[in-house]
């Protein structure tokens, strides 16, 4: 059954390379079953279209769920907290899908009602990836519902208190209602300013300036109370924390102009700076509006809540039944199914813990345990099912503050960017300045030109060409990165990513394709019983062979394994149907044939008789050979891997002499590898990993990338999430960050020698405010079409401009 | 003079209205989500028939 087909089939329904071509329907050919039952849903429903409108538009199936896992949502109190509303007869409920990617994903969650007759109406939000559904409580519940769209490859993330999404909508709005306001007043009040800018100030009609000047100071009164507040909140929470932050000579700015422009309209000097006042602001809110949507497209919304458990199995009688955690008390006997996080402290009474403390502790290293050992929560099980006795009772908050410890210890506290710096001192100079500057004329009695000194400098040198370069210029990259499938947690990491001199790649996963192995069988042929409990025994590890032994055997039968061990780096084994089994590496099950070179091998020995060996040939990633070329000439690289060094003849072949290929390593050694790089050799190093058995590492690494055919995987570990294609367009993303620093330091350059040259001017307070009011919006303009055409220019140098692929 | 008062109060409550037009669709949520509407106006039911016809 090897596969070695010069063409490679894609998935129908997923569109990834199928491994084998014997799960057909109608001439289309699936990766998996669960594709396949996919398709057949929307087959017998006529829901095709839904492959008409984008080709492969579905998401791979995990069909890796126990039957009633949504059982809880039966629970009328669970229930209620989840649904919008209810008369009895009708539902709403908005459901969060974080999968939504397309319009065919909109097309068929907008037609559930055609799936099941209980659904009367479902409305996609695509932006924030929301889903109102109305069903009639007699022919469906939330159960049916939820159960419906994780049939389809849709399922929802339920969470019992949802205020982010919603606070999300609301800022959005409110930005952008002040966007709106600012920017009505800032086009009027530049409109009522020109006949004074184009008549030079002289030539107009003292009553018409009067009603001129009136309306202008009208319409920038809601600009200053209403769209500017949050720079003078900002700047006031600064002042307050003793930090200066690029708000505060924003703030200052804004306010001295529009104060000295109160004193030249009734002084009848002048019309005032209110059009720069209400530009200022127009901009600025404009440049964060865009900064903050950039990242809300992507999949780093998922919160630790979405891992909460919500309810768990609990022994009621002889029947395992879920109930809510908060209803868990001390002495219930608990249930946790693989993949299920533990809401209790406790101690195990049946089966063999194999706990994932990585959410706890950012140890990824598995811990086993037998029955009678205690356990805390916040692991996760990885194993077969446990049994576990309360000890303590779940406490929320308990559980909130360990994740929060580790997830939003790394999203919080950014270190602070060059920019962020840069923009301090630049707001402090420019402070000093122009502060010494009015002093300087004070002291010479020329009072006119200390006020003139002063706000003229301060519109002109406002730091918010600063913010405006790097806010357009980070947005613009993430965008382009998106485009090619690459997605960031947060803007800082571009700038860590460009000071990258040492690339360590992971094997298995990262080098190699999970999804693309040959796997060939050598041994005593295989009855359907015995293929069955290899089957159960592999979907018990996570390691990639064992699911390359899974994918390659194909039953959908899931029998129960007892005693389960897992062995790192050297095997597994356990019961299964009373029959024991262990398989893993030849030393680990003493086979009697030693494998031949090039590929792994699983050796797999029943109840102590041998039965024959699985050969895994890791297909490596298309275009590794051209990237390791293009790296080398810029970067340090090293490969590290979990498995042996049968494969470092080919991997020596790609990668050059002064290539590190290290072997046999285990995640703690990977970690420790990379401090030793961070320490000893002062690199910066990016890790290039598959987010699941490298999380140590990818944490420690000064950016941590994840290699994922899935986009919608959360790794909490990892600073960005790379789709799996475009694996070979690293060196040219890696040279695009590059450039787009240098863009951020032409448009600095270009702004200051703008700033130096009108400071010049403002200082010695002979520079004319009209000239200056109109300077500003034209430099805010100018940066805004530098970064784009700049940014854009390099993307395309690169090839990483908008590619027809992405839908 | 007074004629170009006139014209400039005009075009301030033109331009007034086209802004209670934008806060009204804002707060009528037609910012919220500015992908599924222009998708969703292009799907009709003879993509679906057409497919019937295939089978």
């Amino acid at each position: 059954m090897s596969t070695k087909t010069a063409a490679k089939i894609k998935c129908y329904h997923c569109g990834t390379s199928c491994n084998q071509y014997n799960i057909v329907i109608d001439e289309k050919y699936f990766c998996c079953e669960g594709c396949k039952t996919v398709y057949e849903i929307l087959n017998q429903n006529n829901l095709c279209s839904y492959y008409d409108l984008n080709t492969h538009p579905g998401l791979k199936f995990n069909k890796n769920i126990w039957n009633n896992r949504f059982e809880y949502l039966d629970i009328p109190e669970i229930k209620n907290k989840i649904i919008q509303f209810s008369n009895g007869i009708q539902t709403h409920v908005h459901l969060e899908i974080p999968q939504m990617h397309c319009s065919s994903c909109l097309w068929l969650l907008e037609n559930l009602h055609k799936l099941s007759p209980g659904i009367v109406y479902s409305r996609v939000n695509f932006t924030d990836k929301n889903i109102l559904i109305v069903f009639n409580e007699k022919e469906s519940s939330l159960r049916k519902a939820v159960e419906l769209l994780t049939n389809i490859g849709y399922e929802p993330q339920l969470e019992i208190e949802h205020p982010k999404a919603e606070n999300n909508i609301l800022i959005n709005k409110k930005r952008l209602l002040k966007i709106g306001i600012a920017g009505f007043c800032f086009g009027n009040i530049m409109m009522l300013s020109l006949p004074d800018y184009l008549s030079g100030g002289k030539f107009i009609e003292p009553e018409l300036r009067w009603f001129f000047t009136t309306i202008s100071l009208l319409l920038s009164l809601p600009v200053l109370f209403y769209c500017a507040t949050e720079f003078f909140v900002n700047a006031w929470k600064s002042i307050k924390a003793k930090f200066i932050n690029i708000d505060l000579p924003i703030a200052l700015a804004i306010l001295l102009t529009f104060l000295r422009s109160i004193y030249e309209i009734q002084a009848g000097l002048g019309n005032g700076y209110l059009d720069s006042m209400s530009g200022i602001v127009f901009f600025m809110l404009v440049g964060r509006f865009v900064q903050d949507r950039s990242y809300q497209s992507l999949s780093y919304n998922r919160n630790y809540k979405s891992f909460f458990p919500i309810a768990v199995n609990v022994l009621d009688g002889n029947h395992f039944k879920p109930r809510p955690i908060e209803k868990i008390q001390v002495n219930d006997t608990m249930l946790i199914h693989n993949q299920e996080i533990i809401p209790a402290d406790g101690i195990v009474v049946n089966g063999i813990p194999a706990l994932d403390y990585s959410f706890v502790s950012g140890e990824s290293e598995i811990v086993y345990g037998k029955p009678g050992d205690p356990i805390y929560a916040g692991a996760k099980q990885t194993g077969s099912n446990i049994e576990i006795k309360v000890t303590k009772p779940v406490s929320q908050s308990y559980l909130t503050s360990l994740w929060n410890k580790d997830i939003f210890k790394k999203e919080k506290n950014f270190q602070k960017t060059d920019i962020d710096h840069l923009g301090q001192y630049f707001s402090i100079f420019v402070l000093i300045l122009a502060f010494s500057a009015a002093t300087y004329w004070y002291v010479q009695h020329r009072n006119d030109l200390m006020w003139n000194s002063l706000t003229t400098f301060l519109i002109v040198a406002c730091p918010c060409a600063l913010l405006l370069a790097s806010n357009f210029t980070n947005s613009q990259v993430l965008k382009t990165l998106a485009q090619n499938k690459l997605y960031f947690r947060h803007a800082s990491v571009l700038e860590k990513l460009s000071k990258i001199n040492h690339i360590v790649f992971d094997k298995t996963g990262t080098l190699t394709k999970n999804d693309d192995q040959i796997i060939s069988y050598a041994g005593t042929p295989l009855n359907l019983d015995l293929k069955i409990r290899i089957c159960a025994l592999a979907k018990q590890s996570t390691h990639p062979l064992s699911q390359a032994v899974v994918k390659f055997l194909q039953t959908n039968d899931s029998n129960a394994v007892e005693n389960f061990k897992q062995t790192e780096g050297k095997g597994i084994e356990g019961w299964i149907d009373d029959h024991y089994l262990k398989m893993g590496s030849a030393a680990f099950v003493n086979a009697d044939n030693l494998a031949e070179e090039g590929g792994s091998s699983i050796h797999i020995r029943e109840d102590g008789h041998y039965i024959g060996c699985f050969k895994v040939i890791q297909q490596y990633r298309r275009g590794l050979d051209t990237l390791t070329t293009a790296l080398n000439t810029r970067f340090e690289l090293s490969v590290i891997s979990g498995d042996n060094d049968k494969e470092s003849g080919f991997l020596s072949q790609i990668f050059n002499k002064e290539n590190t290929l290290l072997f046999n390593y285990n995640p703690e050694d990977k970690l420790n590898y990379i401090k030793d790089l961070q320490n000893k050799n002062q690199s910066n190093v990016l890790m290039i990993g598959d987010g699941l058995n490298d999380a140590g590492a990818l944490k420690q690494s000064n950016v941590g990338i994840a290699v994922t055919e899935n986009k919608n995987n959360f790794t909490p570990a990892c600073d960005g999430i790379l789709d799996g294609n475009s694996f070979d367009k690293i060196p040219s993303v890696l040279a695009f960050i590059r450039n787009s620093r240098l863009t951020i330091l032409i448009i600095f350059t270009y702004s200051l020698i703008y700033n130096i040259i009108g400071g010049y001017f403002a200082l010695r307070g002979v520079l004319s405010p009209v000239i200056a009011a109109i300077l500003m919006p034209c430099s805010s303009l100018s940066i805004i079409l530098l970064s784009y055409c700049l940014t854009e220019l390099s993307a395309i140098r690169n090839r990483l401009s908008r590619t027809d692929e992405n839908h | 003079m007074n004629v170009i008062i006139l014209l400039l109060i005009v075009s301030i409550c033109i331009a007034g209205a086209f802004l209670i037009a934008f806060i009204w669709s804002s707060e009528d949520g037609q910012f919220d989500d500015v992908y599924s509407p222009p998708q969703r106006i292009l799907f009709d039911d003879h993509i679906e028939s057409k497919h019937k016809t295939n089978e």
